[in-house]
C-alpha cells in the first residue's frame, strides 16, 4: 500500500531524512519509534504533505500513485490520515461542522453522496461512543480549549469518521494519562482490520502495549536502522536507545 | 432638462438645484416646522460643501467617486416586483418585513405581520401627518446636521423612510425586517430614506435593516437612522449593507439609550462601491448598555469607512465595541472608534477592539481608537489586530480533505463567526452563514 524508498527530505537547509525506506501493506500495523530529533515527525509531516519539508531524493507510493506530487487535500481524499502531534485549535467553527465538511470533500472524491446534518450526527454519535467522548465536544469549537486529552481522543474520533486506508499517527501517545491512553488505544485498535495499514510514531514502548504492532522499526539520524517484531520494542524499552546508537558507531567503524 | 455628465456636473450646485426644484414643487405640502428643518438643513448644506482632504473626520474617506457621479431624484414609482426583492434579500419567514424603494414604503413588496397593539410601523411620510406632534418630536433630535454634509442632506432631501413605534411596556416577538432598496433604473439617483424608530420604556424589538440595490446600478444611498431606546428597554439591531457594488452608501446611526436601557448591534458591510457608516451612540442617563459590532467584508476596489462614537455622558455606562475585516484586492477599510467619557461619567466601562484579516497584498486598514477621557474612575480598553489566515491551521483542513479555497473560506468564516452568530434573525445568519462558507443559500420556503 505505501512504499517508501530511499527518502531524503529537509527542513530549510538541515537534513532530516536520509535515505529511508519502509514497506507497509494493507492489513499490517508499523510502529517506527527512535529518539528526539531521529526524524519521526518529519517522516509523518512529509507523508502528509507539509510545505516546510523539502523531499530532495527518494520516492513514496501510496496505492500505486506518486504520493509526492499530490497536495495535502488529495493525500487525505486518496486515504491518508495524520493524526497531529499538536491538534490545531480552530475557534469560531464547530467541530462537528469541520468534520462534515471534511468527510463530505472526501465522500465526493470517492463518488458517494454527501451527508447531511442529521444523518452525520449518527455517524459522529457512534464513534464518539466507542471513544468515550462527550457529545458536547461536537458543537465546540475545534481543539479549542480542549485538554491535551481531548484533543488526541478528538483526533482519532476524526479517524473513524474518516476511515482512512492509511493511518498515521503521529505521537499520539504524548501527554496522555494511563486511561487516556487505553481508551485512544481501543479507539485505534478498533480500526484495525484487512484493509488498513497504520503506522504508529512514538518515542515510548508504553503504546505499543496496547496497540500491539505486526513489525517496529527504530529510526536513527534519518534512517530505518533496525526493524523486527513487537519484541524488538520491549528489547528498547529494556535497553533505551544508546544501544542502537553504539551499535550504529560500531557499524560505522567498520 | 438638461442632461447632466460627468464633465458639467458640479455636485453642490447640482445638489442644491434637486433641492430648489423638489421643494418648489412639495414645499408647500409639507407641515411648517418640518418644510423649516428642511431649508436649514439645505441652507446648512450650502455653507459646509463636501469636506477637504484637511478636514479629520473625513480625512481616509475617499468621496472621488461620489462627487463625480451626476444624480437625480427617483421616481415615486418602481417597477421593482416581489421577484426581485427575493433575489436581492435572503428571505426572512420569521419576520414581519418592510420594503422601502428609494425611501419609500411599498405595500405590495412587504409582508406586515401581526404586531401587537399599539406598535406602529409606517412610512415616516404617512406619519409625518398622522402622527406629527410625535414625529417632529424625534425628527432630528438626535442626527444634527450642522456637522455633517451628508445629514444636511438627508434632512433637506429626505421623502419618507421607516417610522417605527414600539409603546411603552410592550415586547414585540416578531422581528422587524426593513429593507430599503435603492432603484436607479433610469439614472444614477439620490436615495435619502429618513427613519425614526422610538422604543418605549420596557419595550422590546428585534430590528433588522437591510440596505440593497441591483447589480450595476449606481446610485447613492445617503440615509439616516434616528433610534430613542426608553427606559430599561431592549433593542437588538442588525443593519446588513448590501449595495450594488458600483453603488455609493454613506449611511448614519444615532442612538440614545435613556436608564438601564440595552442597544445592540450589528453592522455588517458586504457591498457598496465606497461606503460610510457613521454610528452615534449616546447614554443619557445611566447604566445603560451598548455595543456595536461591525464587520464588513471588503474586495476588489471597495473602499468602506467605519465612524464610530460612543458617548458616555452619564455614570455607570457600559460598551462594547467589536468590529472586524476581512479584507482582499485592493479593497481600503478605515475604522475610527471614538470614545468620550464625561467628566461626571465614572464607573464607565468601555471596551473597543478592531481586528482585521488581511488576505491579499494590496488590501489597506487605517485604524484609529480616539478614547477622550475626562472622568477618572473609569474602565477603557481598545486594541487593534491585523493578521492573516494561519498556515497551521489551513494545513490541518488539507490535511483533512478540505481544499485550499475551502479551507481559506472556512478559516474566513471562523473569524467573522463571532459577529454573524449574534444578528437577531435566525434566516438571515444562516443565509450569511451560507455566503461566507460558499454555500448556495438555503431554499426560500425555509
Amino acid at each position: 500500500m505505501l512504499t517508501i524508498t530511499n527518502l531524503h527530505a529537509r527542513v530549510e537547509e538541515k537534513e532530516i531524512l536520509k535515505g529511508l525506506s519502509l514497506q507497509v501493506d494493507a492489513g499490517q500495523v508499523h510502529a517506527i519509534m527512535g529518539p528526539n530529533g531521529s526524524g519521526k515527525s518529519t517522516l509523518a509531516g512529509v507523508l502528509a504533505g507539509r510545505e516546510e519539508y523539502e523531499v530532495t531524493a527518494g520516492s513514496v507510493e501510496f496505492l500505486g500513485q506518486d504520493l509526492l506530487e499530490l497536495d495535502p487535500e488529495e493525500r487525505a481524499r486518496a486515504g491518508i490520515f495524520l493524526a497531529f502531534q499538536y491538534p490545531v485549535e480552530i475557534p469560531g467553527i464547530s467541530n462537528s461542522y469541520f468534520l462534515r465538511a471534511a468527510l463530505n470533500a472526501i465522500r465526493k472524491h470517492r463518488g458517494e453522496p454527501e451527508l447531511d446534518a442529521v444523518q452525520f450526527l449518527k455517524l459522529a454519535k457512534e464513534k464518539m461512543k466507542r471513544l468515550q467522548m462527550d457529545e458536547k465536544l461536537l458543537q465546540r469549537a475545534v481543539n479549542e480549549g480542549f485538554s491535551g486529552g481531548e484533543k488526541k481522543r478528538n483526533e482519532i474520533f476524526q479517524m473513524a469518521v474518516l476511515d482512512p486506508k492509511l493511518a498515521i499517527l503521529d505521537e499520539t501517545d504524548s501527554g496522555l494519562d494511563i486511561d487516556a491512553l487505553r481508551i485512544v488505544a481501543d479507539g485505534v485498535n478498533a480500526l484495525r482490520g484487512p484493509d488498513r495499514g497504520i503506522v504508529v510514531i512514538t518515542h515510548y514502548q508504553r503504546l505499543l502495549n496496547f496497540i500491539v504492532p505486526d513489525f517496529v522499526h527504530v529510526l536513527h539520524q534519518g534512517r530505518i536502522v533496525k526493524s523486527g517484531g513487537k519484541e524488538l520494542a520491549l528489547e528498547l524499552e529494556a535497553k533505551g536507545y544508546g544501544w542502537i546508537e553504539a551499535e550504529q558507531r560500531a557499524l560505522a567503524t567498520v | 432638462m438638461s442632461v447632466q455628465t460627468p464633465l458639467t456636473w458640479k455636485p453642490k450646485e447640482g445638489l442644491l438645484a434637486l433641492w430648489a426644484a423638489w421643494e418648489k414643487e412639495h414645499g408647500e405640502t409639507l407641515r411648517p416646522a418640518v418644510r423649516r428643518l428642511k431649508k436649514s438643513a439645505i441652507a446648512r448644506f450650502d455653507e459646509l460643501g463636501f469636506p477637504g482632504p484637511r478636514n479629520e473626520e473625513w480625512r481616509f474617506t475617499q468621496l472621488g467617486p461620489v462627487l463625480k457621479t451626476p444624480l437625480a431624484l427617483p421616481a415615486a414609482e418602481t417597477a421593482l416586483t416581489q421577484g426581485d426583492v427575493a433575489r436581492l434579500v435572503p428571505a426572512t419567514p420569521e419576520a414581519a418585513v418592510y420594503v422601502f424603494v428609494n425611501g419609500r414604503l411599498q405595500p405590495r413588496l412587504s409582508q406586515s405581520g401581526p404586531l401587537p397593539a399599539g406598535v406602529v410601523v409606517a412610512d415616516l411620510a404617512t406619519a409625518l401627518v398622522a402622527h406629527a406632534d410625535l414625529v417632529e418630536h424625534h425628527l432630528g433630535r438626535q442626527a444634527k446636521f450642522d456637522q455633517h454634509p451628508f445629514v444636511a442632506l438627508n434632512t433637506a432631501l429626505f421623502v419618507g423612510g421607516a417610522f417605527v413605534v414600539v409603546p411603552a411596556g410592550v415586547t414585540v416577538e416578531m422581528p422587524l425586517h426593513l429593507i430599503f432598496i435603492s432603484d436607479a433604473a433610469g439614472e444614477p439617483v439620490l436615495a435619502a430614506p429618513r427613519s425614526v424608530i422610538w422604543i418605549g420604556n420596557q419595550a422590546r424589538l428585534d430590528l433588522v435593516q437591510t440596505h440593497v440595490g441591483l447589480p450595476g446600478q449606481v446610485y447613492l444611498h445617503a440615509g439616516v437612522t434616528e433610534i430613542s431606546v426608553g427606559a430599561s428597554a431592549a433593542v437588538r439591531h442588525a443593519k446588513l449593507q448590501r449595495e450594488s457594488r458600483d453603488a455609493f452608501h454613506l449611511d448614519s446611526l444615532f442612538v440614545q439609550l435613556q436608564a438601564g436601557s440595552q442597544f445592540t448591534s450589528q453592522a455588517i458591510n458586504d457591498g457598496g462601491s465606497v461606503v460610510r457608516n457613521d454610528i452615534t451612540a449616546t447614554f443619557d442617563a445611566e447604566r445603560a448598555e451598548c455595543t456595536l459590532n461591525g464587520l464588513t467584508l471588503a474586495s476588489g476596489a471597495q473602499h468602506v469607512v467605519n465612524h464610530t462614537t460612543i458617548d458616555h455622558a452619564q455614570p455607570h455606562c457600559n460598551s462594547h465595541e467589536m468590529y472586524k475585516n476581512v479584507i482582499a484586492g485592493q479593497a481600503r477599510v478605515v475604522f475610527n472608534g471614538k470614545i468620550f467619557v464625561r467628566k461626571h461619567a465614572q464607573k464607565t466601562d468601555a471596551k473597543q477592539s478592531n481586528q482585521t484579516l488581511l488576505l491579499s497584498e494590496d488590501g489597506t486598514i487605517h485604524t484609529k481608537p480616539q478614547l477622550e477621557i475626562f472622568a477618572d474612575d473609569v474602565k477603557c480598553t481598545h486594541g487593534a489586530t491585523v493578521g492573516q489566515l494561519d498556515d497551521a491551521a489551513l494545513f490541518y483542513c488539507q490535511a483533512r480533505g478540505l481544499g485550499r479555497q475551502q479551507a481559506e473560506q472556512l478559516l474566513t468564516y471562523a473569524f467573522a463567526n463571532e459577529i454573524i452568530q449574534q444578528v437577531p434573525l435566525d434566516s438571515l445568519r444562516a443565509a450569511l452563514e451560507a455566503g461566507l462558507l460558499g454555500e448556495a443559500l438555503p431554499a426560500a420556503s425555509g
